[in-house]
Formats: structure tokens, C-alpha cells, sequence
């Protein structure tokens, strides 16, 4: 079984895609670490399918749907914000400062 | 035989990662991004889990990641002169980061020899097969029914009603994304 | 029953300061209304008291008769009303206070009618009246401290009287301040009389104390000592007798009736009610016998060489009292009654007359526009011829505070000797005492013989053309000086001895009140010849220290107060009343200025309260302000770090 090294290689790719989220500026990069992070999740449901049954599978299934639906509306979203300031460098949309 | 492919493949992604997080130009950064996904549709055939491989091809790495690039490419961004974060992020990450790889790490210890002998009633050593009933079904039901079957089943009976739910988000999803991307005339 | 009719001496003179009090405010040159009810109303409390004690020796009571208004404290298990209690003690008080009081208000109708503060000057004395009375009148500790305090505050308020010069408003700050520290003993004796018997009434504390507090013993010497406090500062003892000379700064019948004749007098008073206590603690009983006979010895040397005629008189006054002091201390509680009630009759006398001088010095240097000080004994002399009646009525005081027979103040002060003599033979310190006040007899007979020589003898040294201006003062001053002379008079029968063929009529009378003690302690009064000696020898004490101040008065002439060399040596420590307040001030207050500014101002309320507590508080929410503020930037990735760090803190909760 390679259940080990499968969970541990989810571990190593949800780190890298935390560092990602927390490194980069660039709006669409950001989301992108977040997909790589939503991959290790999903690598973690199927090493740990074979222990517990189909219901890792359909997890999968259902993580990729809501990633996909979220993938769509974030650029959406992003597009928008295009639109006004002209940048996605995250560093310069503050408009909500406290 | 399995274990040295899959060792292959998991640097494979680990690099890809590693590269997708540190290159400046976005495009690049999805392109790594498409050949992790790869190398994880790889190791999941190697899991015995092979219409999800297929599923993570198409869906993944085939629509969404192809959204990616048409927003990209729309936004026309080019590459920035500094897209990382200042020194003070960069120590933070590290900080978390290696706090979450620590952590993480720790729960490896759960080997499904441990986690049997923790969940049986029975004090002494137990075998995993025994405990963990349902991952050995699943295997026999690939066998029966063959694998897209070993996924539909319990998605078309168990978790019917959150599939349905899933399909009224994706149609939000989709109005959602018309209605915030076009153009206001 | 008139006894419940007691609250009507109280009302009467309360009404008298509401009304005077509202034409100071509103019409203050209504000089007439405000003499006619000023008056008034005094002679009406004691046309009520006359009454009350009238009835009381028809039917002499065994237990007082307690009048209780309102409930005023119900607190738990402490319940205090508002309550009078009419005993033999206090019908003679109340005599004493209204009947003294109603003479020197009338007095004063003459003597202040050119003053423009008339009304407030009224209004202030009937307060006073209303206060003493409740502090006489009282059944209790917290009524009793109700006056109390309130004759404290009269009495400041009359001595800053004329408060635009800075003197008179310091001297009256100076009394309530002293007075306060004896205000604490006071409570805290209280506080200690609720611990120890669980009662603060007068009537309970006689049937408790004996049963639960051990005779000599640590909690009832407290409670003593600490009343005793109380007194020496209400009642002018050592150490805290400093007010009352500065008091002298308030008009002159205001001396003669708070600091000579009632307040001064409510410390001797509490004494007597208290004797069940006093008796059970023979400590503080010789302690209060000590103070009373030094304070007695140490006033009169300073006496003895001051030159203001008032603060000759306010010496005397402290002396006298430690007489009182001297006689309750010794346990003979009806001689300090007595020498109190002689006391106010001859010592009113004294400062009324002194005032009548003084009223006719001002007339004079006032007629002439000169500036010399009215009161400065240098500047009269010879003013005999001038001011006939008033002599002869001082002189009969005089006479009497010397302890010359047949006059009042004979009995008494014969009668305080003669007990510290007799308490001698059991406790030797007594005798020591007796030496003292036999001492102190000498000068005092001295220095009054001064003050009359320098006064009213020899030649006049006012001035040429104010002797013309100089006269008695008319009937309204004068009639009052003649009652109170015929009081010192004849005031003697009130408690004559038995060798004389009196009934000891006083001490009997308030027997009923002094029982208590005596079941502990039963003083034995010299009989025989013992008593004749201690007679004589006081007499011939008097007439010695008489003889001998007027002729060392009159040996030399006398320089008037402009011309008068200073006092050199000894006699210029006495004129400086020993520095004592010199001392007072160097140890005691300036320490204690120190202290409240730079401990307790600049530390405390500016370091601590205002700094730390205050803008402290108002820092750390701005702090927290700022705190809050940099987290909310607005910035994605300073959210995101956030969000990691939380999560992180879940996981790792989850997998330990």
C-alpha cells in the first residue's frame, strides 16, 4: 500500500500551496496556490479510499465540482476588479482598511 | 515495481509545485501548475483510483485550468517587476509553513496499523483488514462492477441529495460569473 | 408631662436661626426683629427648661426619661432614635446652657448693634443654642455626637466671624481642625463601645457595661482614653487646647459663651454621663485627673504674663477647665458639675465685662480716630472711675474665681482640692495633683489680680482725649453683668457642704446619675479637721496670690503697649505661651503639608490616579485602538496569515 508516502506527499504539496498563498501578489497566482492546495486535499481522499471505501472517491468528486464553480465565480470576480483599479497586485486592493 | 514510479512522480509534482509557486510570469506559474496535475493523475492510477485520474485530466486540468489561462491571457498582464511579498512575509511563511509541515508530519505516524489497533475494541494486535472493512469492498466491487462504478453507486445512492445540491451551485456558479463578468452597458 | 415637651427647648431656638437666618439673607438691616426673636426665643427654651426641671424635683425620677422623636438609624441590629433623655444631669445643663444663654444674648444685643452682620450674628448663636442643647439633651452617642459636631461648626463660624481679616478666618479653621482630632477619638470610642456592648445608648450603656466589660480592663481603658481625646480637644486640654486662646478672635460674647461658659464645658459634661466607664477604668480615671491638674498648672503661667485682656480671660478659661478635668477624674463627678455650673456664671461674667472694656476702649479710640489695640491691658488703667459698675461686677468674679468665701467659686474649687486630697491617701499621685492645683490656685488668684490692677486700677494710660469717651455700657450690657454677678454671688448654695450646714444639695441631686460609678468606687470626702485645714489653706492661698498680683502690678508704672519695652528671658517664654504652637506647627503640620503635597498630590493623585488610572485606562484603549487598527488593513495577505495562524492552532489542538 502506499498510503505513507501518498499522505505524506499531500502534506508537502498543501505546505508549498500554503507558502504560495501566503508569497505571492498576483491575484490569479494567489488562486492558483489555492487549486495546488485542493489537489494534495484530493491526493489525501484517494490514498485514504483504500482504506475506508468509495466514499473518499465521491469526496473527490465533490471537491472538484465546488473547485470548479469557485474557480469560475473568483475570476469573475477578479475581472471585475480589473476593471476599476486596472491591477490585480493584491497589495493595492485595501479598500476595506480598518 | 510501484513504489519507484510513484517516487517519480511525486518529485515530478513536488518540483512542478515548487516552480509553479516561485515563477514570476503568471502563465507559467498555470503551466507548472497543469504538469502537477499530471503527475497527480499519475499517482492516482497507481492508487487503484482510475476514473479519477480520468476525471482529474478532463475537469482539472482540462477545464479549469484552461479558464486560468483565458483570464490571464484576457487581463494581458505580462510579468510584474516584483511579485513576491517583502522580507517580513517571507520569514512569516517560512515560520508557518514549517510549523504546518511539522504538524502534518506528526500525523503520519498513523500507520493503518496503528489506527486499527486504536479503533478495535480488541487490546492485542489487530490486522487492518479486518478493521477497515470498506476499503476491501470497494476493491471487490471495482472488480465486480468495474471502477466508474464503484463511484457511481454510492454517488447516485448514498450522497444523492448533495449531488443535487452540487448541480444547483454549479448553475449559481454560472450566473454568478456571467452577471460579475460582463460588461455593464 | 413637661418632660415630654423637651423637644420644645430644641425647636424654639431652631426656629430662631431659620428666621434670623432668612433676614440675614433677605432684609439684614431688620436689626429689631432679629433682636426681639434672637432673644426671644432663648428666653422662651428656658422658660421650658425651668419647667422640665421644676417637675423633675416634684417627682424625681430613679431612671431617666428617654423622649424619642424618630427612629433615625435603624441599621441591623443597631437601632438609634433620635432620641432626649431628661435626667437630673441634664436639667441642670439645660439650665446652665439657656439660662447663661439667654443673659449673653441680650448682651449682645447692645454689644454688636452697630455691626452690619446683626442678623447673621444671631442666627449663627441661636444655631449654636440648638446644637448644645441636642448635645446636652442627648440619649445617645450618635445624637450626643450630632451636637457634638455642631457646636464645632458654630463655633467656627462665630470666631471667623468677622472673616475679612485673615486672622479671625485662620483662628476659626484652627478650632475646627484641633477639635477634629478629637472628633476621631470620640468615634472611635464609639466605635469601640458598639464592639465591646452592642448598645450605643446612654441607658444601655450603664445596665451593660458593668456586666461585660472586665473592670481595668484593655477594652474599656481604650474606650475611656479615647473619649478622654474627644474632651481635651473640645474641652481645651493639653494637647489640644491651642483654639481656644486664637479663639479670642471672635466677638467677645461669643468667647464668653462657647469658650467659657457651654462648649468648652461639653467634654466635663460627657465625663459625667460616661462615669459607669470612667469608674470601671481607674487608668484613664487618674489619667484624666493628670491632664486636668498640668493643664490647670501650665495655663496659668502662661497666664501670667499675656497683656490681652481676652487671652488672659481664654487661659484662665483652660485652667479652670483642667479644674473640672481634675475634679471628674478624681471621681467626685458633682464637683466638676458644680465648678462647671460656678464656672460659667463667674467666667461669663469675666468676658462680659471684659467686652463691656473693650466695647467702651472702642468707642473711645474710635471717637479720637487713633489705632491703638483695644484689648492690650497697657493701654487701659485706672478706668475704676470711669467704668464703676463694671468693676465692681468683675471684682465679685474675681473674688470668685480666686476661691474667696462666701463666693460661688469657693465651694466648687475647695470641694475639687479637697477630693484629689482625700483620693490621696489610697492613690499617692493624687496628692501630686492636689499640689498642682493648689499651685495653680496661687496664680490664678495672681494673675486676676493683675488683670483687675492693670485693668482698673492705677493711673489711666488710654489718653487724654479719650477719656472723655469712656463710660459704663448701657442697661442692656450692664443688666446681664448684674445677674451673672449675683449668680457668682450666691451660686455657692447650690452644692454647700455639710460642714457649713449645706445639704451638698447638687451632689444628691444628681445622685441618681453618678450611681453607677459609686457602686464601683466610693469616693470618702476629709471630714473633721482634715477638711477645715484644706479649707483654710485654700483660702489663704487665694488671698496671698490676690495681695501679692496687685501689688507686683502696681509697684511700677505701666508703659502703655506702644511704649513697651519687650520681654526678655523666662517671662518672654510665657508671653510666647511656651512656642508651643511654634512647636505644633514645626513637628506636626508642616510635616503633614509636606505630605499631602508631594506624597499624596503629586504622588498619588497625579502619579497614580490621574496617570495611571485615569490616563492609563484611556492609554491602553488606545493602545488596543491602535492594536485593532493594524490588523484590519485591508490587505488580503496580512488576512490570510491570520486565517493560517488560526488554523494551525486548531490543527495542532486536534492532533495533540
Amino acid at each position: 500500500m502506499l498510503l505513507g508516502p501518498a499522505l505524506g506527499l499531500s502534506a508537502v504539496l498543501f505546505s508549498l500551496g500554503v507558502a504560495g498563498v501566503l508569497l505571492r501578489r498576483n491575484a490569479i497566482v494567489l488562486f492558483m496556490c489555492i487549486e495546488l492546495m485542493l489537489n494534495a486535499v484530493n491526493l489525501s481522499f484517494v490514498a485514504l479510499a483504500q482504506l475506508h471505501g468509495a466514499s473518499g472517491y465521491v469526496m473527490v468528486f465533490f471537491v472538484m465540482t465546488v473547485a470548479a464553480a469557485e474557480a469560475a465565480v473568483g475570476l469573475a470576480i477578479i475581472i471585475g476588479i480589473f476593471r476599476h483599479k486596472q491591477t490585480v497586485d493584491l497589495g493595492n486592493i485595501n479598500l476595506l482598511r480598518g | 515495481m510501484t513504489e519507484v514510479v510513484f517516487y517519480i512522480f511525486a518529485v515530478v509534482a513536488v518540483v512542478s509545485a515548487t516552480l509553479c509557486i516561485l515563477q514570476r510570469n503568471p502563465v507559467s506559474a498555470a503551466l507548472w501548475l497543469v504538469s502537477t496535475m499530471f503527475s497527480l493523475a499519475a499517482i492516482y492510477v497507481l492508487l487503484n483510483a482510475q476514473f479519477i485520474a480520468a476525471i482529474q485530466v478532463l475537469v482539472y486540468a482540462g477545464a479549469i485550468m484552461v479558464l486560468f489561462l483565458f483570464v490571464i491571457m484576457l487581463l494581458n498582464l505580462g510579468h510584474s517587476e516584483t511579485d513576491l511579498r517583502g522580507p517580513s512575509t517571507i520569514a512569516a511563511t517560512l515560520v508557518i509553513v514549517g510549523l504546518l509541515g511539522i504538524e502534518l508530519f506528526a500525523l503520519l505516524q498513523y500507520t493503518p496499523r496503528k489506527l486499527a489497533s486504536e479503533f478495535s475494541q480488541w487490546p492485542t494486535f489487530t490486522d487492518p483488514a479486518t478493521v477497515f472493512v470498506a476499503g476491501q469492498v470497494t476493491q471487490q466491487e471495482s472488480a465486480a462492477r468495474g471502477v466508474v462504478g464503484a463511484v457511481a453507486a454510492p454517488l447516485f445512492q448514498i450522497y444523492l441529495i448533495p449531488f443535487e445540491i452540487t448541480s444547483i451551485l454549479l448553475l449559481v456558479a454560472l450566473v454568478g460569473a456571467v452577471v460579475l463578468a460582463k460588461r455593464n452597458v | 408631662m413637661m418632660a415630654s415637651m423637651i423637644w420644645l427647648a430644641v425647636a424654639l431656638p431652631l426656629l430662631g436661626f431659620l428666621i434670623n437666618g432668612g433676614l440675614a439673607l433677605r432684609r439684614p438691616q431688620a436689626k429689631d426683629a432679629v433682636s426681639v426673636v434672637g432673644v426671644g426665643v432663648l428666653v422662651a427654651s428656658f422658660v421650658v427648661s425651668a419647667a422640665v426641671f421644676l417637675e423633675l424635683r416634684a417627682h424625681p425620677p430613679h431612671q431617666p426619661i428617654v423622649v424619642n422623636l424618630w427612629r433615625w438609624l435603624p441599621v441591623g441590629s443597631l437601632q438609634i432614635d433620635m432620641g432626649f433623655q431628661v435626667d437630673q444631669l441634664s436639667a441642670v445643663m439645660l439650665l446652665v446652657v439657656t439660662g447663661v444663654g439667654s443673659l449673653i444674648h441680650l448682651f449682645s444685643v447692645g454689644y454688636m448693634k452697630a455691626d452690619p452682620g446683626y442678623a447673621r450674628y444671631f442666627a449663627y448663636l441661636n444655631l449654636f443654642v440648638v446644637f448644645m442643647l441636642v448635645l446636652v439633651l442627648g440619649s445617645s452617642f450618635p445624637v450626643m455626637f450630632i451636637g457634638w459636631e455642631g457646636v464645632g461648626l458654630c463655633s467656627y463660624l462665630l470666631i471667623g466671624f468677622w472673616f475679612s481679616e485673615k486672622a479671625n478666618a485662620d483662628a476659626g479653621k484652627k478650632a475646627f481642625i484641633v477639635n477634629r482630632i478629637g472628633d476621631f477619638g470620640f468615634l472611635v470610642a464609639m466605635f469601640l463601645l458598639w464592639y465591646s456592648l452592642g448598645t450605643l445608648t446612654f441607658t444601655g450603656m450603664v445596665t451593660k457595661a458593668p456586666a461585660l466589660l472586665p473592670a481595668g480592663g484593655a477594652a474599656v481603658t481604650a474606650i475611656t482614653l479615647f473619649l478622654f481625646l474627644g474632651c481635651t480637644g473640645k474641652s481645651a486640654q493639653i494637647p489640644l487646647y491651642t483654639w481656644l486662646p486664637d479663639a479670642m478672635a471672635g466677638p467677645t460674647p461669643v468667647s464668653a459663651l462657647i469658650h467659657a461658659a457651654t462648649m468648652v464645658t461639653a467634654g466635663v459634661y460627657l465625663v459625667i454621663r460616661t462615669n459607669v466607664l470612667f469608674a470601671l477604668a481607674p487608668f484613664s480615671s487618674t489619667i484624666v485627673a493628670g491632664i486636668g491638674a498640668l493643664t490647670a498648672l501650665f495655663a496659668a503661667t502662661i497666664g501670667l504674663k499675656q497683656y490681652d485682656i481676652k487671652r488672659v480671660l481664654a487661659y484662665s478659661t483652660v485652667s479652670q477647665l483642667g479644674y473640672m478635668f481634675l475634679g471628674v477624674g478624681t471621681g467626685a463627678y458633682a464637683s466638676g458639675l458644680f465648678h462647671l455650673a460656678t464656672h460659667a456664671f463667674f467666667k461669663a461674667l469675666l468676658f462680659l465685662g471684659a467686652g463691656s472694656v473693650i466695647h467702651s476702649m472702642h468707642h473711645a479710640y474710635h471717637a479720637t480716630h487713633a489705632h491703638a489695640d483695644a484689648q492690650d491691658m497697657r493701654n487701659m488703667g485706672g478706668l475704676k472711675q470711669y467704668m464703676p459698675i463694671t468693676f465692681w461686677l468683675m471684682l465679685i468674679a474675681t473674688l470668685a474665681i480666686a476661691g474667696i468665701p462666701p463666693f460661688s467659686g469657693f465651694f466648687s474649687k475647695d470641694e475639687i482640692l479637697a477630693a484629689a486630697f482625700a483620693r490621696g491617701e489610697t492613690a499617692p499621685i493624687f496628692l501630686l495633683f492636689y499640689a498642682m492645683g493648689v499651685l495653680a490656685a496661687l496664680l490664678t488668684a495672681f494673675y486676676m489680680a493683675r488683670l483687675m490692677a492693670m485693668t482698673f486700677l492705677g493711673s489711666n494710660r488710654t489718653g487724654e482725649r479719650e477719656r472723655a469717651h469712656l463710660h459704663d455700657a448701657p442697661w442692656v450690657m450692664t443688666g446681664p453683668l448684674v445677674v451673672l454677678g449675683i449668680l457668682s454671688a450666691v451660686g455657692g448654695v447650690l452644692n454647700l457642704p455639710p460642714f457649713l450646714g449645706g445639704g451638698a444639695a447638687l451632689e444628691h441631686w444628681i445622685e441618681p446619675v453618678t450611681a453607677p460609678a459609686a457602686a464601683f468606687f466610693r469616693l470618702q470626702m476629709p471630714h473633721g479637721n482634715t477638711e477645715l485645714f484644706l479649707v483654710g489653706a485654700a483660702v489663704l492661698v487665694g488671698l496671698v496670690g490676690l495681695i501679692a498680683g496687685w501689688k507686683a502690678t502696681l509697684r511700677r508704672p505701666i508703659p502703655t503697649a506702644a511704649d513697651a519695652p519687650a520681654d526678655a528671658g523666662f517671662a518672654r517664654v510665657l508671653y510666647r505661651k511656651y512656642y508651643i504652637d511654634e512647636i505644633y506647627d514645626a513637628v506636626i503640620v508642616r510635616p503633614l503639608v509636606w505630605l499631602s503635597r508631594f506624597v499624596l498630590w503629586k504622588g498619588v493623585d497625579q502619579g497614580v490616579v490621574d496617570g495611571a488610572a485615569v490616563n492609563g485606562t484611556a492609554k491602553l484603549s488606545r493602545g488596543l485602538g491602535w492594536l485593532g487598527s493594524r490588523l484590519q488593513t485591508g490587505q488580503v495577505g496580512v488576512y490570510v496569515v491570520l486565517f493560517l495562524v488560526g488554523a494551525l492552532w486548531i490543527l495542532h489542538s486536534v492532533v495533540r
